[in-house]
């Protein structure tokens, strides 16, 4: 709009700051909205300086143009589910006396309650030491070699705990030919990714690893991979986010493997596993979650971008990456979730935030695409369907773009909002909203709740400090 | 000794996120110890087993039954949150509310109104430059009412506007007036032809009100902020309005209020004026016709300049409709007797313009004020004082005294109280933006005064238009004793009467 457009049209007005300006164009039926303004949540000037740099002038050009690259890198993903196999075949060095986790980096020192739970669950399960007890004394020991999941594209929810002997899913992006990988959901109840580690839980990471992998990968291999792009969409279309509602992707899934497992396995084996997926509406979670580390790991590296690539806690910290500053892990301390807990919980049984799920709100799923999802905003505030449209509409605030296949019926087919920009997270003081289960804060008790959390803000601010200072010395 | 309730409801369905909520309400409930509300699936049952609520009758539900669980304190605290789980089983029965998002950010609101062309910005001052570099990124003309933008920042977003072809009125810019419709701190006038080029706030609004008064009109009224037309920013807004206004042909004539000019700059700008090919009227304070080029018509106070751009033949024009009294100052003044050993003026202004302009009429008469404006002719040792009580010492962490009238009332109090002072002059500003009723505090200090007091003379800022009304206003003050002139010339020639003929001046 040029100043000679504003004289001959008269103001159609956005007001920044005193709402009595806008109230009296609007009094006089001038077009004039309000921006619902407040101060930047950071006081530290050097933030504010490397977020002003990083918005204004020949740098925000540069950054804005890594970031289109980084959004065209997003959109043009092609993910499909095409198999299943052991970690060990999977990811390379993963072997003895090697454990993934979830999150950033962490010792087992400052691991939290759940975590050291599935670590000690999972040493037992490897045959690394006989009961929990001595597992425990061995991860004391030092002897175990402790990574994230991201450091080897692979992911996992909540405690994320991977070794050479699980089954992992595996999502590849056709478009780059690159692979990612995460466990199979092991359903509700006690599980290894709440903490959980007693025999029930081996008992069924051990069915996982002889049944249910190989004949997933049968069908997968017979049925040539299942393109995750469509299902999303529809699932979306379906009152899916992905993130804590999962019931319409998994049923899409199930339709996709049923006829073609029926053909290839024997039917009291085919049975089982269909029932087995059937009875756990977060099935498809961990098929998302692979299929976001997928479709991000060919942003990572572009010089000058603030798109974030991963977000991820290990019930400590959050950490995220950001496309410019490479595999540099900006971390923070994880904030607890608010929502709704089970009955005999309350928040003070729960565990700070945990996983590698936020790499679903990473692509724009989740907590971003909330107005799919009116169910899931329940789990906090008033739960009406414009809630939940509120939710999306502000999370559009810190994203570079919408995603054009990924639609919301209820937003009139708007995109969801993709590819958080760390610049936009810091001046706006909006953190990324993130839907999430919540842990019990002890090993081996499991799902208290769910509710959403906010990406704290700490990560953003030095995610923009290092970004600046990376441009300034290029 | 807590009781214990279970109740199935055989085929009833609810989305468990819905009855999860419920649950935390009934459990919210006073003598609630714990409720429940879940499906009857096997691990639903276990979960509720290993919480210990659980008994018999709840142990019969089946997968496509609802359990009602709870434990209170006694029977009927369970009978009060049955009935508030009856409400919420039935549902929400009013429709959902739209979705009214009002966005965080500047980029967030501009994505929901593609159509906006101007980014009204009035944060606090350091944050101000950003959010219009935002703006201007955006392709938004910007008016910054923020004051306390740095400079070499104001340079920085002016000169990138002027690259992107937008217009930038301000910093520190209160009054604005686009294609008729008043922002900011503005009255309601007539729509008109008339284009207005000012620093920024009340100058524009006074020279508005006066012609709306002689029955001319505002096409713009474009505010460039006290420093464009310093040497450090080169007019560079004043030079793109008034381009704009030249290329406009709604407009007739081209109106200049301001300060002096920076020495180079002052070329620049009438060179502009003089290429417009449009009438030129220039009310540049402390200049006289001398220190303009030919075709530039001077008018040396805001009420001249508004007489002149009215093509009202008539001196009187510009005094209110349905005033009665031919304005005969040197009759007003004789009427008025200054008491004994009285011999100072005070002038507490709301408009900064205002000020100055009082402060130039006075010193053209020889008279000599001290004030914080800055403006030429000030004398911190004269016995006279004019105070802008807008300027930045009065306003920090307070609202504007437009906003915000008690901020003078102290000053006022003591100004009356004081058996020294002669005359007290005041401005009242009216009009969108401005405080609903600013008569009510200077007559309520009045009223709470005793004794002798001091003669008080006062202009009103405003039109009958405007949402506090102009005629009750000036009648209120009036019936309080004040003398209120039909402009801000008015009232400060009529001190000069009223000092003079006590001989003080």
């Amino acid at each position: 709009m040029s100043a000679k457009d504003l004289l001959d049209d008269g103001p159609n007005v956005i007001g920044v700051g005193l709402q009595r300006f806008v109230d009296d164009l609007q009094s006089q039926q001038v077009t004039a909205t309000s921006v619902d303004w407040r101060p930047p949540a950071t006081k530290d000037p050097a933030v504010l300086q490397a977020t002003a740099t990083l918005t204004s002038g020949d740098t925000a050009k540069l950054v804005d143009q890594a970031n289109d690259e980084a959004l065209q890198r997003m959109l043009s993903a092609d993910p499909v589910l095409m198999d299943v196999n052991l970690a060990a075949e999977l990811i390379e060095g993963l072997g003895e006396h090697k454990i993934l986790h979830a999150g950033p980096p962490i010792d087992w020192a400052d691991m939290c309650g759940p975590m050291q739970g599935a670590v000690c669950g999972a040493i037992v399960l490897e045959g690394w030491a006989k009961d929990l007890d001595a597992a425990r004394k061995l991860a004391e020991s030092g002897k175990i070699n402790f990574e994230p999941n991201h450091h080897n594209s692979a992911v996992g929810p909540m405690t994320g705990i991977v070794t050479q002997s699980m089954p992992l899913m595996v999502v590849e992006n056709k478009a780059f030919g690159n692979h990612a990988f995460c466990a199979i959901n092991e359903g509700l109840g006690k599980v290894m990714r709440f903490g959980g580690n007693d025999e029930s839980v081996l008992e069924r990471l051990r069915w996982l690893e002889s049944n249910m992998g190989p004949l997933l990968a049968d069908t997968l291999l017979a049925c040539e991979g299942i393109g995750l792009k469509n299902i999303i969409s529809r699932g979306l279309s379906m009152g899916d986010e992905m993130h804590q509602r999962n019931v319409a992707c998994t049923s899409l899934v199930l339709r996709e493997l049923a006829a073609t497992m029926a053909r290839v396995s024997e039917p009291e084996a085919a049975s089982e596993a269909l029932e087995f997926i059937a009875g756990n509406d977060q099935f498809f979670l961990n098929i998302a979650m692979a299929m976001g580390k997928a479709i991000m790991d060919p942003v990572r590296d572009i010089g000058g971008s603030s798109i974030v690539t991963a977000m991820a806690r290990n019930g400590t910290e959050f950490g995220i990456r950001v496309s410019g500053c490479g595999d540099q892990w900006f971390t923070a301390p994880v904030e607890m979730p608010r929502g709704l807990y089970f009955p005999g919980f309350t928040e003070k049984d729960a565990n700070p935030d945990m996983g590698d799920s936020t790499i679903v709100e990473t692509v724009g799923l989740g907590g971003f695409a909330m107005a799919a999802s009116p169910a899931v905003a329940g789990f906090v505030g008033a739960g009406s369907a414009a809630d939940a449209m509120a939710y999306t509409s502000r999370m559009a605030e810190i994203t570079h773009t919408r995603n054009p296949e990924w639609t919301i019926p209820a937003l009139d087919f708007a995109g969801v909002p993709s590819g958080i920009d760390v610049r936009k997270v810091v001046s706006s003081g909006v953190p990324p909203t993130i839907n999430t289960g919540i842990a019990h804060r002890e090993p081996g008790i499991g799902q208290v709740g769910a509710g959403v959390v906010n990406a704290p803000m700490a990560c953003f601010e030095q995610a923009c400090l290092a970004l600046s200072e990376r441009l300034a010395a290029s | 000794m807590s009781v214990l309730f279970n109740e199935v409801r055989k085929g009833f369905y609810l989305d468990s996120v819905a009855l999860m909520r419920l649950s935390a309400e009934l459990t919210a409930l006073s003598g609630i110890e714990e409720a429940v509300l879940m499906i009857g699936t096997p691990s639903n049952l276990q979960i509720m087993r290993d919480a210990n609520i659980l008994d018999a009758a709840g142990e019969e539900a089946g997968p496509n039954d609802l359990v009602i669980a709870m434990r209170a304190d006694r029977k009927a605290s369970i009978n009060r949150a049955l009935a508030h789980a009856e409400k919420g089983m039935k549902g929400n029965s009013a429709a959902g509310k739209a979705a009214e998002h009002r966005a965080r950010t500047l980029r967030g609101a501009a994505a929901l109104q593609p159509a906006a062309n101007l980014a009204l910005i009035s944060t606090p001052g350091e944050y101000a430059s950003l959010e219009a570099q935002t703006a201007l990124d955006l392709g938004l003309n910007v008016m910054i009412f923020s004051d306390n933008v740095p400079l070499e920042r104001e340079l920085e977003l002016k000169q990138n506007a002027r690259d992107k072809g937008l217009l930038v009125m301000g910093p520190d810019c209160g009054t604005a007036y686009v294609n008729g419709t008043p922002l900011a701190f503005a009255n309601a006038v007539n729509r008109g032809a008339t284009g207005v080029v000012a620093a920024s706030g009340t100058g524009l609004q006074e020279f508005s009100v006066l012609l709306h008064r002689a029955g001319g009109g505002i096409r713009h009224g474009i505010g460039v902020g006290g420093r464009d037309l310093s040497d450090s920013i080169g007019a560079i807004s004043t030079l793109t309005a008034i381009d704009l206004l030249a290329n406009d042909d709604e407009v007739e004539q081209i109106v200049l209020i301001s300060k002096p000019p920076g020495e180079a700059t002052a070329k620049k700008v009438f060179d502009k004026l003089s290429a417009s090919g449009k009438p030129v009227i220039a009310c540049v304070f402390g200049l006289d016709a001398s220190d303009m080029p030919d075709g530039i018509t001077c008018a040396r106070t805001i009420k001249e300049a508004a007489v002149l751009a009215s093509n009202n033949p008539d001196p009187q024009s510009t005094q209110p409709a349905n005033s009665t009294t031919a304005v005969d100052l040197p009759a007003i003044a004789a009427g008025v007797k200054v008491g004994a050993g009285r011999r100072s003026l005070v002038g507490l202004y709301t408009g900064g313009t205002l000020c100055t302009e009082a402060l130039i009429i006075l010193a053209r008469a020889g008279l000599k004020c001290s004030s914080n404006t800055g403006a030429a002719g000030a004398d911190e040792s004269a016995q006279h004082r004019l105070l802008d009580l807008g300027a930045d010492e009065y306003t920090v962490g307070r609202p504007h005294p437009m906003i915000e009238p008690a901020v003078r009332t102290p000053l006022l109090e003591e100004a009356i109280n004081d058996s020294a002072v002669a005359v007290v002059l005041l401005d009242l500003v009216l009009g969108y933006g401005a405080h609903e009723n600013p008569a009510a505090d200077v007559i309520a200090t009045l009223a709470a005064a005793e004794g002798e007091k001091p003669v008080i003379v006062a202009s009103v800022c405003g039109t009958d238009n405007d949402p506090q009304n102009y005629y009750s206003q000036r009648a209120a003050l009036e019936g309080a004793g004040v003398i209120v002139c039909n402009s801000n010339t008015d009232a400060a020639e009529l001190c000069l009467l009223i000092l003079k003929q006590a001989n003080l001046s």
